[in-house]
């Protein structure tokens, strides 16, 4: 990946980054129209744009954000987790998002609901995103946790390899989470070891794939009318 | 023998199967009858008139208890999620709100307020526009209500409570076709706002229809309220305490029975909820009876809502529905014309006779739309189920790069299991009507 200079910092990357942040490029773009060779005479068929989220942010945070990283390592600590369980936090938009390293998932989510100071009693479960160009981090949970007692969210973002698509299930901690989990399952192919009962539940039983993945097509046929042909969707041409 | 066609059995490995379309309960009585195994397992559903929708029930029998209830969902699945990835920010919403058919007006703004939070525009949205959310949010909520006590009427027998949660539906339907041109589906409420103006008129029909409403909210309190025959049905069924809530993560209605006063209206006001003067309902019994109660009193608080609202409207005539930014703003409007509504003839004359430059900007917002820059955002709402949220995910182009819907139906449904277990076949019905599933959210 090239260097991010502000001259090739694409438009979209957040402003508010702070310059010593590391910035999380998941993948890339090229062109402008989605046509790829010949056929695009645009001539913006060579722009390369990297696709840049928000970067990681350090302490302290600003507001409540501190004092929930700072109840978690105290509660890492106390629990004799080490801190690496967290990978990095990032801030962005107002929203804390925590990224998990997978093994310690099941730890840290039971600390997040039961340690006094963070009490995140509710989840509203998870969801898969696929970031096919990540490498080794191919496929992403991220679960949503709700505190009624202080009334803050905090998001939890777990990651693994499209070649070992295992995570650990947490149901154990939040059962709300047994029907969400098979959906990413039926969606996305991450396996939740230790689910009481991994099984599609959207698609039918004997369907082959994982429909929300990014290598998975939408499917559909050509509409014709008054004699021309519109393609489905996924073979329009289209901006990138 | 003769094959009787609507009342075949069948021997398989799991043992004698039954199927029962007819009124054929006779055969299935003696058949059931010659074997020692107590133990039925009945399927009930997915096409079902008491299911509430296109919903599977797998119960385990003993006679007329339920020791198992479990369902099977998917019958719905559309793959909205994966569609809205291959069309751009505006045209998303036209996708996702036909995910929860009853409560189109919440999957539209939790995904523009995702939208919105990513493009960092959350404090531009102008006034009127928020205003006229929450005015269709709470009508939509009226009527999401009407249809959950009706049809859960229905499905217990009570076809007065039918009928008449129908009639006045209606009437908020007749609303939303007013404003937004549809009864249903409206994708009216648009990333930046809302999709056009009130029409002349409409605070007029809204304040007839509040003070018919009530007029005639009264009539289900007189209906139900205290009919021995609907409490009889109601009352201790479906029980489920604040803890199993939390832990099956249950919001809304059914998290309010049990006298936890959550409302995200409430402790996370979005659209400028904290500005409406509204009580949050909760009932202590945790039982089909409570959530039938509050939502019974929660279309009383969504009617002064919507007076407020019409009132603030009033003195709003003429303010923008859409933010300033023309980067991010919708450039055509609708008009009537004398064919019905389309598109707006003094745009048309201005893009295709008076400015080359609006041309332009018109087809570039309208085919490529706008970019959202990278990063995820979850802006959850109190929809008539509990707490609906879009995770939206954007990787700084054009399109979503994906989009998840916390649907509430699909988390209160997990309930079905703990609501039913011990209880008569008959109860299930009760429990999961007053969960008040919609499958199209379920499914997606």
């Amino acid at each position: 990946m090239s260097e991010l200079t502000p001259e090739n910092t694409p438009e979209n990357a957040p402003a508010e980054l702070a310059p010593e942040s590391e910035i999380q490029v998941v993948g890339q773009r090229e062109g402008m129209f989605g046509v790829r060779g010949t056929g695009d005479t645009s001539g913006f068929g060579g722009l390369v744009q990297p696709v840049v989220f928000p970067g990681l942010a350090s302490r302290p945070f600003d507001g409540w954000h501190e004092d929930v990283a700072a109840a978690l390592d105290a509660a890492l600590a106390g629990n004799g987790l080490a801190p690496s369980a967290v990978e990095g936090v990032v801030v962005h938009r107002g929203e804390i998002t925590f990224h998990v390293r997978r093994e310690d998932l099941p730890a840290v989510a039971t600390l997040f609901r039961d340690d006094p100071d963070l009490r995140f009693e509710l989840c509203a479960g998870v969801n898969g995103v696929n970031y096919p160009e990540d490498t080794g981090r191919e496929l992403h949970a991220v679960y949503h946790l709700l505190s009624m007692t202080h009334n803050r969210r905090v998001r939890l973002e777990v990651s693994c390899p499209d070649g070992d698509p295992h995570i650990p299930s947490i149901v154990a901690t939040y059962p709300t989470n047994d029907w969400h989990e098979r959906e990413t399952f039926d969606m996305f192919g991450i396996v939740f070891d230790g689910h009481p009962s991994l099984t599609r539940i959207l698609m039918p039983d004997d369907w082959p794939g994982h429909p929300q993945r990014k290598d998975y097509p939408l499917g559909g046929i050509p509409v014709e009318y008054k004699g021309g042909s519109v393609p489905p969707p996924d073979q329009r041409r289209s901006y990138s | 023998m003769t094959q009787d066609m609507y009342a075949g059995t069948s021997e398989t490995t799991e043992g004698k199967v039954f199927t029962v379309s007819g009124q054929d309960w006779d055969s299935i009585v003696s058949g059931i009858a010659e074997d020692a195994d107590e133990r039925v397992v009945v399927n009930m559903g997915p096409q079902h008139p008491s299911t509430h929708g296109v919903l599977r029930l797998i119960l385990e029998l003993e006679g007329e208890t339920v020791t198992e209830a479990r369902c099977g969902i998917g019958y719905l699945h559309t793959g909205i999620e994966k569609n809205m990835e291959f069309r751009s920010w505006v045209q998303g919403v036209t996708f996702c709100t036909r995910m929860d058919y009853l409560s189109p007006f919440f999957n539209e703004t939790t995904y523009c307020l995702g939208v919105e939070r990513l493009l960092d525009i959350e404090d531009d949205i102008p006034e009127k526009a928020q205003v006229m959310r929450v005015l269709l949010m709470e009508l939509n909520r009226i009527s999401s209500h009407l249809v959950c006590i009706a049809t859960g009427g229905m499905e217990i027998g009570a076809l007065t409570v039918m009928t008449i949660g129908f009639r006045e539906r209606e009437l908020v339907l007749d609303l939303f076709e007013l404003i937004t041109g549809l009864r249903m589906n409206h994708g009216f409420i648009r990333p930046g706002g809302v999709a056009q103006d009130l029409p002349p008129g409409a605070l007029d029909e809204i304040r007839g229809f509040i003070a018919l409403m009530k007029k005639r909210l009264p009539e289900y309190a007189a209906l139900c309220n205290a009919n021995p025959i609907f409490r009889g049905r109601l009352e201790n069924v479906g029980h489920l305490e604040l803890d199993g809530c939390l832990a099956l993560g249950l919001t809304g209605p059914v998290l309010r029975s049990t006298g936890y006063p959550w409302d995200l209206r409430k402790s996370e006001p979005y659209s400028g909820y904290e500005d409406y003067d509204f009580e949050v309902q909760t009932w202590d019994t945790s039982d089909s009876y409570g959530r039938f109660r509050v939502r019974l009193n929660e279309m009383w608080e969504s009617l002064k809502i919507v007076e407020q609202a019409a009132n603030r409207l009033a003195g709003l005539e003429g303010a923008p529905v859409m933010v300033g930014d023309k980067k991010i703003a919708w450039p055509s409007q609708l008009a009537i014309g004398s064919d019905g509504m389309g598109n707006s003839l003094d745009h048309i004359r201005h893009i295709m006779g008076e400015s080359m430059e609006a041309l332009i900007h018109h087809f570039k917002i309208v085919t490529e739309g706008f970019r959202v820059p990278a990063g995820q955002a979850y802006v959850p709402i109190e929809s008539p189920r509990g707490e609906l949220g879009a995770h939206v995910v954007s990787d700084g182009g054009t399109k979503p790069f994906r989009v998840h819907f916390r649907d509430p139906s699909f988390t209160n449904l997990q309930a079905t299991g703990v609501m039913s277990d011990g209880g008569q076949v008959a109860d299930v019905i009760v429990a999961i009507a007053s969960i008040d599933p919609v499958m199209g959210g379920v499914d997606r």
